[in-house]
């Protein structure tokens, strides 16, 4: 019942649906929706759950490519990596959840992108954080950066899957609104992928997992789809939805894990599916929709923690580690045995219905029960909530002043008067974050976090044997983003690549995560639309198919967007992995190589962390990318250390990718892993030392010229900026300082902005 | 024939497929054991492997000591069965009482994973007997409740016996007297916070590990 | 006046607690059927200086809300006594 008139505001418009979007729902019905039925297009039709905003640029984005199973729309892609093994990967952010429990909500996005890697059949195997908070000389920047860390922590170490890197940002942009998102993969035997989909009417449909609660009941619509009303999260408006808050239980969700895989290796389960935004609705509604068949529930069988939940409660709660899985009802005892053994709880909570006859095709109803043979208290076509949530083109403007902010490039400002001061102030190691991280289980992790790109053992309980590894990269800029979306998220795209070869990988795929503003502002939607069009050409170009995405809109505070952040996250792989790739830091006496596109460099200075962060100069222009020579720079480097994974080359003592920082910092890294200085030059000022220009790698090695007529012979510029050795780092008229206060100031950036006054919420 | 090992697997447990996986590169016959079993007598030796035991919920170890394994294992250690707790399998140990003190949380009071360098003190555990007393070994820490504890009295007699199997080359997180593994009096049961499984291959950049699981198969031992 | 303060810091109704139920589970094998509503918090003990016992308590409860309990999960109650012959 539509609550009537009066000044009370409609009932649709409280759950977030708008007046349009209730006319569409009366139309699908052909009748008024009662409570229940608005509580559920209100969640699956939020922004979080139906990407009504984001649906028509997403389809710009090149999603086939050879290799690939699985492409975006499913829990997660998957794609052919050799030996009769697939990989699974995908990305999503729990930023809202995070700005208020901080702990609790990193915890549980880690928790929710597990089982979208294991509801494919995979073992999931890494997890990669990029985050992205305040200047942690704010006590709430600190209150919420160990927060996050911590749950993280405490979730990915006790459920059993190790990170093995991510990114780490401290921005004032991001004070109001932190960011938190997280990359799972997992690999499986190709035999054994599954889809989200319900078949076979008369099989049972079956709840395991935890009981179902009150927690973060509509926490889709009311925390993810709305900015928040105060400047800070904490104002009154934020206070009211802090009952949506959900805790994290990784013992359960390990126990969930083995008792998944076991039912999917036995063939007990035709499919199963997470429950995470949107709880029961979601999961039935999608399995149903996917595989074109109807589905009945009954909801007094549903396991309950609290007394006197109301259905809609019943339909819409988060509660999380909880499964959806179809069985045929042959196999129940089979699987009761199982989750006995795994103290899984597992509750019969509906059946798979045949398609019904409709105008058109037939249509699979979603219809829920309060007890069985008890009347029908909600009806409503299941692919309707999955897919029939309007798609909007939204309005979308430029800034009005980006003329004149493009014109204002930082290469106009004064050179600084002591460059190894402005680098020693940009070098910071994340060490402190990872070190509380399990990194190495399954023994995989040959290269973890703080290298370019982790590289792990294409290994794991329950695969067939390989000799290959796979690497993994997440990668994001705000900084570049902000300047120019389109542009600095194509360089995102490179970035990942170059990263993934410099441990010897050739990508194959990438995902994103697109955080960014309001939609409903004509602004944010054109960075949205202009990054994914940076995204789509940079894509297409390296020839790497999009397997899987997530959008999070409505990151503002007090009306204030942040920047545009689409965070890439790319999946390589090494064809041999026999050896430890050499790594960042060089040995004395080697020659330091800088690779690069052809021709003189581009000295522009927009968007790098030298402007923004040293000198507050958030405009101008970006570096160009090249992608042609991109590719071939990237494909020599994964040549040269891919020869060295495979137990030859001999060629590369080092190699590490400029990149945030500009190539000052990566000679600064590559001095501080290998506690080896350097003597270099024929840099073209602090222009050349801190631009972020692309397509530059650092190789360090004992045979220059064969490194040079390889490059020659690629398409590749290679120039000799010198040799390493010694215990001070100097590269001619710009640099000179002392490995240990670089080695120092490292280190010490983090628990130094830690070690003052604690924190506070 | 090839020594067989069991792998004790509790609910929480995460890291039995990394142990069979180092003990079959020192050519043991590992299998998994759930923690329901109640017989352990057909193998040659038992691990604990690390994790999170029911969850580590309550305190690490606290719950799995009632398992229906532990029992057994105790059965089994009394005889001379040579036990080996490593990480949360040590915390276990303790908690089940076949080794003395317990394991505190770090100094920092944060989870600590990466290498760790550790001294040899003691050769006559099951796990060191083929490792000359001084040696040093890069092996990995993953924990957060490492810190081993004990009263004084009990130090003492751990120090008076020789009981002391390893001990820490710089102390990550507090450790009474540096110390990272401990064994009981005969020597068969023991329990340390490094991973040996860990330090298991070049390219995860150690092989140390392997040299303690090779005592404990018994291939190498004089 | 010194005074002696106890807060304890539980989860909020209906939120979730894992390490409770878990704990729960486990009893009757130890033959502690008779033992249910199991639920885990958290204890913190501390003295403070105040003119009075209302204002202690206040300051109690202030530092409870503050940083002690996090108002998203948890709540707290506090007690105080005069540590004062």
């Amino acid at each position: 019942m539509a609550e009537a008139g009066g000044d009370v505001e409609p009932l649709h418009r409280a759950l977030g649906l708008t007046d349009e979007e209730l006319d569409r729902v009366i139309d699908i019905l052909g009748r008024e929706p009662n409570h229940l039925e608005l509580a559920m297009y209100a969640v699956m039709w939020s922004e979080h759950c139906s990407y009504k905003s984001s649906r028509v640029h997403l389809a710009r984005l090149p999603t086939e490519g050879p290799g690939v199973l699985v492409g975006p729309g499913e829990n997660a892609g998957v794609l052919d990596v050799g030996d009769g093994i697939a990989v699974a990967i995908r990305i999503e952010s729990h930023n809202h959840p995070s700005a208020v429990e901080p702990h609790q909500g990193a915890a549980t996005g880690v928790g929710g992108i597990i089982r979208d890697i294991f509801t494919m059949g995979a073992r999931p195997l890494a997890l990669m954080d990029p985050l992205f908070f305040g200047p942690l000389d704010q006590p709430r920047q600190r209150w919420l950066f160990e927060g996050v860390v911590g749950g993280i922590a405490a979730y990915g170490n006790a459920v059993g899957v190790p990170t093995v890197g991510g990114e780490l940002t401290f921005d004032p942009a991001y004070s109001q609104n932190p960011l938190v998102n997280v990359l799972c993969m997992g690999a499986l035997p190709i035999a054994r992928l599954v889809l989200g989909r319900a078949s076979g009417p008369g099989n049972l449909v079956v709840l395991l997992g935890a009981p179902t609660g009150r927690d973060g009941i509509g926490g889709v619509s009311v925390l993810a789809s709305a900015g928040f009303a105060g400047s800070d999260g904490a104002g009154p408006a934020d206070q009211a939805k802090r009952p949506s808050v959900q805790v994290a239980d990784p013992y359960e969700e390990k126990r969930l894990i083995e008792a998944c895989l076991e039912l999917l290796d036995l063939g007990l389960v035709v499919a199963v599916q997470d429950l995470g935004g949107a709880g029961l609705t979601c999961a039935a509604s999608e399995t149903a929709a996917r595989g074109g068949v109807g589905m009945e529930l009954d909801l007094s069988a549903v396991p309950r923690r609290a007394a006197g939940m109301a259905s809609w409660e019943v339909m819409t709660s988060e509660s999380q580690e909880r499964m959806l899985a179809i069985v045929a009802p042959e196999h129940w005892d089979a699987l009761v045995e199982v989750c006995a053994r795994w103290e899984v709880r597992a509750a019969v909570v509906g059946r798979v219905t045949e398609p019904e006859p409709a105008a058109g095709r037939p249509v699979g109803r979603l219809r829920v029960r309060e007890h069985p043979g008890g009347p029908v208290v909600a009806d409503v076509p299941a692919a309707s909530l999955a897919d029939g949530a309007p798609r909007y083109r939204r309005p979308m403007a430029p800034p009005a002043d980006l003329a004149s902010r493009r014109a204002a490039g930082p290469e106009a400002l004064p050179p600084p008067a002591d460059c190894t001061a402005d680098l020693l102030a940009l070098a910071g190691d994340a060490a402190w974050v990872w070190r509380q991280y399990d990194h190495q289980l399954f023994l995989n992790t040959v290269v973890g976090p703080g290298g370019d790109a982790a590289l792990l053992r294409l290994a794991g309980p329950g695969l067939p044997a390989s000799r290959r590894g796979v690497a993994l990269t997440t990668d994001a800029n705000p900084r570049w983003c902000a300047v120019d979306p389109r542009a600095g998220t194509a360089l995102l795209v490179a970035e990942a690549v170059a990263n993934l070869a410099c441990v010897g990988a050739r990508a194959i795929a990438v995902v994103n995560c697109c955080n960014f503003g309001n939609p409903e502002h004509p602004e944010v939607m054109w960075q949205l639309s202009e990054a994914i069009d940076g995204m789509a050409e940079a894509c297409t170009a390296l020839g790497l198919p999009v397997v899987g995405g997530n959008v999070s809109l409505y990151n503002e505070s007090g009306g204030v967007d942040i920047p545009p952040t689409p965070v890439i996250g790319g999946l390589g792989v090494v064809e041999r992995l026999e050896r430890r790739p050499p790594g960042t830091g060089w040995a004395a006496g080697s020659t330091v190589v800088l690779l690069h596109p052809p021709g003189p460099p581009d000295l522009t200075l927009g968007g790098s962390r030298w402007a923004v962060e040293r000198r507050g100069q958030r405009t101008g222009t970006l570096p160009a990318l090249d992608l042609a020579a991109h590719r071939r720079v990237a494909s020599l480097v994964a040549e040269l250390v891919g020869a060295e994974v495979a137990g030859g080359g001999g060629l590369v003592d080092a190699v590490h990718d400029v990149s945030a920082g500009g190539l000052g910092l990566a000679l600064a890294e590559m001095a501080v892993a290998a506690g080896v200085g350097a003597r270099l030059g024929g840099l073209a000022g602090h222009a050349e030392l801190f631009t972020e220009a692309p397509s530059r790698v650092v190789v360090a090695t004992t045979r220059p010229a064969e490194l040079a007529a390889r490059a020659a012979a690629a398409g590749v510029g290679a120039r000799v900026l010198g040799e390493a050795g010694g215990d001070v780092l100097v590269v001619d008229d710009v640099v000179e300082v002392e490995l240990a206060a670089l080695c120092a100031a490292a280190a010490g950036a983090i628990p130094a902005a830690l070690g003052e006054a604690g924190w506070g919420r | 024939m090839a020594p067989r090992v069991g792998v004790v697997v509790f609910p929480g447990t995460n890291c039995e497929h990394d142990v069979v996986l180092a003990l079959e590169r020192v050519g043991a016959d590992a299998e998994l054991v759930w923690h329901a079993a109640t017989r352990l007598d057909h193998l040659d030796a038992v691990v604990v492997p690390g994790g999170f035991a029911h969850g580590d919920y309550l305190r690490p170890g606290a719950l799995a000591r009632f398992s229906p394994v532990m029992g057994a294992l105790s059965r089994f250690a009394a005889v001379g069965g040579p036990v080996v707790g490593i990480c949360n399998g040590f915390q276990v140990l303790t908690e089940a009482g076949l080794l003395p003190g317990a394991l505190q949380k770090n100094r920092d009071l944060r989870f600590m994973c990466g290498p760790v360098s550790v001294t040899v003190a003691s050769s006559r555990s099951v796990l060191t007997r083929a490792v000359p007393a001084g040696t040093e070994l890069l092996l990995a820490i993953n924990n957060f409740d490492g810190s081993y504890v004990c009263t004084p009295e009990t130090l003492a007699q751990l120090r008076d016996e020789d009981r002391v199997v390893l001990r820490y080359c710089q102390n990550p997180n507090g450790s009474l007297d540096d110390i990272a593994g401990i064994c009981n009096r005969a020597g068969n049961v023991v329990g340390l916070m490094p991973h040996p499984e860990r330090a298991s291959s070049e390219l995860l950049g150690s092989t140390d590990g392997l040299v303690l699981l090779r005592s404990l198969v018994g291939v190498g031992v004089p | 006046m010194r005074f002696a303060a106890r807060v304890e810091v539980r989860l909020r109704p209906g939120i979730a607690d894992p390490e409770g139920a878990t704990i729960e589970r486990a009893l009757p094998a130890l033959g502690f059927e008779d033992v249910s509503a199991l639920a885990t918090g958290r204890v913190f003990r501390f003295e403070v200086e105040a003119a009075t016992e209302a204002r202690a308590r206040e300051r109690a409860e202030a530092l409870a809300g503050a940083l002690l309990a996090n108002p998203v999960l948890e709540e707290a109650s506090v007690s105080v006594c005069s540590l004062e012959a």
